[in-house]
């Protein structure tokens, strides 16, 4: 989730430099695109030269889109994939920026920096681990808030990996584990809006709630629009959330619950790389057009 | 997780880096197409023992083992000082992770990195193994048909592909009836030998000794112990890539109804053997317990640290009027010798002795051998280590006893019980209910998989 966010800095318009400076621009960049090309490029292009061809390497056209998606199990996990991104994006949206709203009027005293800190440390946590610390969370037996799974009515934890609750279960893990970093990023982003623009609000007789209603929160648009595509893309992938949940209930939470996991049982259960190929052409397809739609409503690269 | 998600908000970029993209596309399309073409092995191989052997060459032989059976290959080193071993630790495919198929796949591609002889804990293995071109065949002149003939009957049968065997059971998982003696004597109950004695037995327990169990139905290994058990035919392999489907018929619903009245008055458990939940709240509540052979060690001996002198062991239930029980089959490891292998003897050697030697199986192997020599020192061993309560010939008893009408597909039906009967049973659902969604996911996954279904 934090890759990208060193590369939002070039996205913003700057003034031309010298033509030194320039040069030193394109020596830093060049390394990222490097690996940019190897290690996401190329491979995605591999997956696009699988998703058009059989096991022998012949040209099959949407064959594999059309085998693929008549699998009895593709809408389930397109539903369920939907279903939770619906959660995660509106969940990511309304409390990133309310928290964020909050941890910077609480200035910069040592409060801020305490919350900032603790907002992060879920970050720092590798995926699988943080979903691991939740399988603890979430069995009434072991966790540390058993008391109040109990009074929500969950005694085993079957009961709290029902299939109906996973949508919710998963928004929960992945708000914990990622949400933490975009804190920081908004409010970085809050920061920046310059001084007099907050100190005019205030001359105008705006209060707190006018000030971040009809000030700050324009003036995140692109930040917001920035997270809402990258958590898309990521939200699309979900795997290691189920997966993991799939392998300590014993199969109880789904081995396709996901388009990802589906994906992969296409590829390693069932021999089918080249149908694999085509599930996640089709995921790249979805989360690109998605984030053509938001740059293109939002303005995104307008110069500020 | 992260495979494409910076890609997602790069490549919307400015039109020239686009067609640079594109380029690059193109770029490396043709040059994978350029590499695939020029691919294809030209090592000469040798027809023998029924299949193609790569070259034979010196070098390490590379096995690949679970935790458990680290010790059979590191005995084997031990023995054999001679042979170089490569021995290398993976999850043995536990709890159908996949990971010998998933890696299998990747070294097809490759064209090299095989294990030479490999150990998995799930039984399906030859009906994936052999479509993709890894398994050996072992009846065609590499195990004599002496040593084959030792493993108990019907133990190899899950290796059979066609007629060829492709691999070597490590151990059998016949299901047995656990119980508890000391507790059994204290209630003054006899152990039932029927179905029908069971059922009433556990009506008996609810209202006498409520919390006490008579077993456990929330494994997702269930349907193996309880409805195998009943003839029921949910699952039977008829041939390399059909199955037959039936799980209403009334050898599935009598069984279904038996477990729904036993877990309605709550003595029975749909907690699951290894769930948190069960070692923490009835660990000391299991009066009767059916299950395979490896409940003994695995589940009340390290899981629920029932102390020794307690768990016995008889015959698992028959219906009433049968004249003898059938019982099922959960899970039992298996060992497979790649076709790829350049060290065809020295595997072959480390194979025989380690599914059919003294050393390992009779004296030191956690479950009950396939090998039936093997078995009888076994049991020896067990009965001397005094852990058990009273003998274990119900255990060899039953190693005949499997029904046979019940196969290992390439779809987990473990996977698809916990799927789809065990969340329906946490709602409070009843088995006899769910049992037409389970018919109809089973055959959807068959047919996912290939398979020609029959219902």
């Amino acid at each position: 989730m934090t890759v990208a966010h060193s590369s939002a800095g070039s996205v913003r318009g700057r003034p031309r430099g010298t033509s030194r400076e320039s040069r030193a621009g394109v020596a830093f960049v060049a390394g990222y695109v490097l690996l940019l090309i190897a290690f996401g490029v190329l491979p995605t292009c591999y997956a696009i030269y699988f998703a058009f061809t059989n096991a022998g390497g012949a040209f099959t056209g949407f064959t594999n889109f059309v085998t693929t998606a008549q699998d009895f199990r593709f809408i389930d996990s397109l539903g369920h994939v939907a279903l939770y991104l619906v959660f995660w994006l509106l969940s990511l949206v309304v409390f990133v920026v309310v928290l964020a709203l909050l941890l910077h009027r609480l200035s910069s005293g040592p409060v801020s920096q305490a919350l900032r800190f603790l907002y992060y440390i879920p970050g720092a946590l590798a995926g699988a681990a943080s979903v691991l610390v939740w399988l603890f969370m979430l069995d009434p037996t072991v966790s540390p808030v058993s008391s109040l799974l109990e009074t929500l009515g969950f005694h085993t934890f079957g009961e709290v990996i029902a299939p109906g609750n996973l949508a919710l279960l998963f928004t929960i893990i992945a708000f914990w584990t990622g949400a933490g970093g975009w804190i920081v990023v908004m409010y970085g982003a809050l920061n920046n809006i310059p001084k007099d623009v907050m100190e005019a609000a205030r001359i105008d007789g705006a209060n707190g709630w006018q000030t971040a209603w009809r000030v700050q929160i324009p003036m995140l648009r692109k930040w917001i629009v920035y997270m809402v595509i990258l958590a898309f893309a990521g939200g699309a992938q979900l795997f290691v959330e189920p997966q993991l949940l799939s392998l300590a209930s014993t199969g109880v939470a789904g081995r396709d619950y996901s388009l990802n996991q589906l994906t992969y049982d296409f590829a390693f259960q069932m021999n089918n790389i080249n149908g694999a190929a085509a599930v996640s052409v089709e995921l790249l397809v979805i989360s690109m057009s998605v984030a053509g739609v938001f740059v293109a409503r939002s303005g995104f690269f307008d110069a500020d | 997780m992260s495979v494409y998600k910076p890609s997602a908000a790069q490549e919307t970029g400015t039109s020239r880096r686009r067609a640079a993209l594109l380029a690059g596309c193109a770029a490396t399309v043709l040059f994978t197409v350029a590499a695939c073409g020029s691919g294809g092995g030209t090592a000469s191989t040798t027809t023998k023992d029924g299949f193609a052997q790569a070259p034979q060459k010196d070098g390490a032989l590379t096995v690949w083992v679970d935790a458990t059976r680290m010790d059979a290959a590191k005995q084997y080193q031990q023995l054999h000082p001679g042979v170089k071993m490569n021995i290398v630790s993976y999850d043995g495919n536990a709890n159908g992770s996949n990971y010998l198929q998933t890696k299998v796949q990747l070294f097809n591609r490759t064209g090299k990195g095989w294990p030479d002889v490999v150990f998995s804990s799930q039984n399906n293995e030859a009906s994936w193994a052999v479509d993709a071109g890894f398994a050996a065949p072992l009846n065609k002149g590499l195990i004599p048909d002496a040593t084959l003939g030792g493993f108990a009957k019907g133990a190899n049968d899950v290796c059979t592909v066609d007629g060829t065997l492709y691999c070597l059971r490590n151990d059998l998982s016949q299901a047995v009836l656990w119980y508890n003696a000391p507790l059994m004597k204290k209630f003054g109950y006899t152990v039932p030998t029927t179905w029908e004695e069971y059922q009433k037995l556990g009506e008996k327990v609810a209202k006498e000794h409520p919390g006490y169990l008579v077993g456990d139905a929330g494994d997702s290994f269930t349907p193996e112990i309880y409805l195998w058990a009943s003839k029921c035919g949910a699952n039977d392999i008829t041939g390399p890539k059909s199955v037959s489907v039936n799980t209403t018929s009334e050898a599935c619903t009598k069984m279904a109804k038996l477990l729904d009245v036993l877990i309605k008055n709550k003595s029975m458990s749909i907690s699951g053997v290894f769930s948190t939940d069960f070692a923490k709240n009835e660990a000391d509540k299991v009066l009767l317990m059916p299950g395979p052979a490896w409940f003994g060690g695995a589940v009340f001996k390290d899981g629920l640290k029932t102390p020794a002198k307690q768990i016995a062991v008889a015959p698992i239930p028959q219906w009433k009027g049968e004249t003898s029980p059938s019982t099922g089959n959960v899970g039992g490891g298996t060992w497979l010798l790649s076709k790829h292998s350049a060290h065809i003897k020295a595997a072959t050697d480390f194979l025989k002795w380690v599914t059919t030697d003294d050393a390992y199986q009779g004296e030191k192997a956690p479950g009950f051998p396939a090998y039936a020599p093997a078995a009888e020192n076994w049991l020896k061993a067990q009965a001397a280590s005094g852990y058990f309560a009273g003998d274990l010939t119900a255990l060899k008893d039953a190693s005949s006893q499997v029904w046979s009408g019940w196969g290992s597909g390439q779809f987990s039906q473990e996977a698809i019980w916990a799927a789809t009967v065990k969340p329906g049973m946490t709602q409070g659902k009843t088995i006899e209910s769910l049992l037409p969604a389970w018919q109809d996911s089973i055959v959807k996954y068959a047919k996912s998989n290939g398979y020609k279904v029959s219902q």
